[in-house]
C-alpha cells in the first residue's frame, strides 16, 4: 500500500469506529497527538496529588483522612495507567518524566493553584474532579485503545472522588457561619479555574478539529464547559451557596446557563508557568524524583543480585 | 536526572477477578523483579478488591500476530460456517438438543 492508502483506510476504520491498537498502522501525526495527550494527562494526575496531599495530615477527622489518602492514592494509580498507554505509541516512561522534570511537558493548569483552606478539599473534589469527569467519560470511546481502556478505569474511580468533594461542601454549608463563608470562598476560587480546564475557546483551540475528525475528542472545549455548567450551577443550589458568578442565568432560548466571559490572560499566563504555584509543583515532583534515585537503584541492584543467586 | 538505561522492564498485568475465571490482561506496569511485579500490580490494579490472583510476564516475553497480516492470517476460519451449530437445518419438533 501507498502512504495515501495507508491513511485513507486508516481513516476509514475511524470513521467506522474501528478502534486503534498499538501495532496498527496510524499517520506520525496521530501518534504525536496522543502521545502529548495521553502523556499530559498523565503527568496532570501525578501533579495532581500535590495540593491534596497538602491536606492529608491535617484532615479534621480520621474519616476524612482515610478518604482523602485514597482518593491521592487513586491519582497516583490513574497516572500510571495513563502512562503506560502512552509507552504502547513508542515513548518511554523516563522521557516523559523528563519532559515533566524540564518544563517541556506541561500539566492541567488548575494545579498550579494553592490549596489554603478545607474547603479547597471540598472544592476540588467536587468541581475540579466533577470537570475531569467531564472530559473523561467521552474519552471512554476515543479512538486508540489503550487510552480508551485506561479511561474507562479512571472514570470508574473518579466517581467517588466527586462525590466526597461534594460531601464536604456539604457539611461546610451546613455548618456554622465560618465554616459556610469557608466553602463560599472554595466555591468563588475554584469555579473560573475548574471552567478553564475544559482547554480555550473553540475558536483559539488549534489541536480541536483535527481531533475530532480522528475521534480522539468527541465533543469540543466549549460543549464540555457549557455541560459542565448546566448540571454544576444545580449543584451549587443544593449545597445553599450563592452563584460565584453574577452573569449567571438561565436563557431560555439556547436552554443553557449563560455566563461570564472567562479570564483568559490569567489562563494562558498560568499555562506559561507564572500561576501562583508553577515554581513549587514543579519543584516538588523534581525533588521527588531526586530523592528516590537510591531506592531505584537499589531495588535494581537487589533483583540482580537474585538473578544471579538463582543462575548459580 | 533522566537516568535513561536503568529503567525497570515492563510487565504486564494478568488478573483473575474471582474463582472460576480466567486471568485477563489488566495493564501494564514497570518494576525491578517479579516479586515488585506482582506488588506493584496489587496496589495499581487491585485497589477495590478487583482480583483474587495476579500473573506478571515481561512484557519483551509476549509474542504477538501481526495486525497486517491480520486477514490473510484468519482467513482460514472465513468460510467454514459449518462449525457454528445453526448451520444445521433440523426439524422443529426437535426440542432438546
Amino acid at each position: 500500500m501507498t502512504q495515501v492508502s495507508f491513511e485513507a483506510s486508516f481513516q476509514k476504520k475511524i470513521d467506522e469506529e474501528i478502534m486503534i491498537e498499538p501495532q496498527d498502522y496510524m499517520p506520525d501525526e496521530y501518534r504525536k497527538t496522543l502521545i502529548r495527550q495521553i502523556s499530559q494527562h498523565a503527568h496532570s494526575e501525578i501533579v495532581g496529588m500535590l495540593p491534596e496531599a497538602n491536606w492529608i495530615t491535617r484532615a479534621p477527622s480520621l474519616r476524612r483522612k482515610a478518604v482523602l489518602l485514597a482518593k491521592v492514592q487513586d491519582e497516583g494509580g490513574h497516572g500510571l495507567y495513563l502512562y503506560s498507554a502512552a509507552e504502547t505509541l513508542g515513548i518511554t516512561r523516563d522521557q516523559m518524566l523528563h519532559q515533566l522534570h524540564t518544563g517541556a511537558a506541561k500539566y492541567s493548569s488548575i494545579f498550579n493553584y494553592p490549596t489554603i483552606t478545607w474547603a479547597d478539599m471540598g472544592a476540588i473534589g467536587w468541581l475540579v474532579d466533577g470537570a475531569a469527569i467531564m472530559n473523561q467519560v467521552p474519552l471512554c470511546r476515543t479512538s486508540y485503545g489503550p487510552y480508551a481502556r485506561a479511561m474507562v478505569r479512571v472514570c470508574k474511580e473518579e466517581s467517588f472522588h466527586q462525590r466526597q468533594g461534594y460531601e464536604i461542601m456539604l457539611s461546610l454549608a451546613k455548618g456554622t457561619p465560618v465554616q459556610k463563608q469557608m466553602a463560599q470562598d472554595a466555591l468563588n476560587r475554584w469555579w473560573a479555574p475548574a471552567l478553564m480546564m475544559f482547554g480555550p475557546l473553540d475558536a483559539v483551540s488549534p489541536n480541536t478539529a483535527k481531533s475530532m475528525e480522528w475521534r480522539i475528542k468527541r465533543f469540543t472545549n466549549d460543549e464540555l464547559r457549557q455541560r459542565f455548567i448546566d448540571v454544576t450551577v444545580e449543584q451549587i443550589r443544593i449545597l445553599g451557596l450563592e452563584l460565584p458568578d453574577a452573569n449567571i442565568k438561565w436563557n431560555e432560548e439556547r436552554g443553557h446557563y449563560d455566563s461570564s466571559e472567562l479570564n483568559w490572560d490569567e489562563f494562558w499566563n498560568v499555562v506559561k508557568g507564572n500561576g501562583p504555584c508553577n515554581k513549587e509543583r514543579l519543584a516538588t515532583r523534581v525533588k521527588a524524583w531526586e530523592d528516590g534515585a537510591w531506592v531505584r537503584e537499589a531495588a535494581s541492584a537487589y533483583a540482580e543480585k537474585r538473578k544471579t543467586k538463582k543462575a548459580a | 536526572m533522566s537516568n535513561e538505561n536503568k529503567e525497570w522492564p515492563l510487565w504486564e498485568v494478568f488478573i483473575r477477578s474471582k474463582a472460576g475465571l480466567d486471568h485477563k490482561h489488566a495493564g501494564s506496569l514497570h518494576a525491578a523483579d517479579a516479586q515488585m511485579a506482582i506488588e506493584n500490580a496489587r496496589d495499581v490494579y487491585t485497589r477495590r478488591m478487583e482480583g483474587i490472583s495476579i500473573w506478571v510476564v515481561e512484557s519483551k516475553h509476549i509474542h504477538a500476530s501481526n495486525p497486517e497480516e491480520a486477514a490473510a492470517f484468519f482467513d482460514p476460519a472465513q468460510d467454514k460456517i459449518y462449525r457454528h451449530p445453526t448451520f444445521y437445518n433440523l426439524p422443529d419438533e426437535l426440542k432438546h438438543m
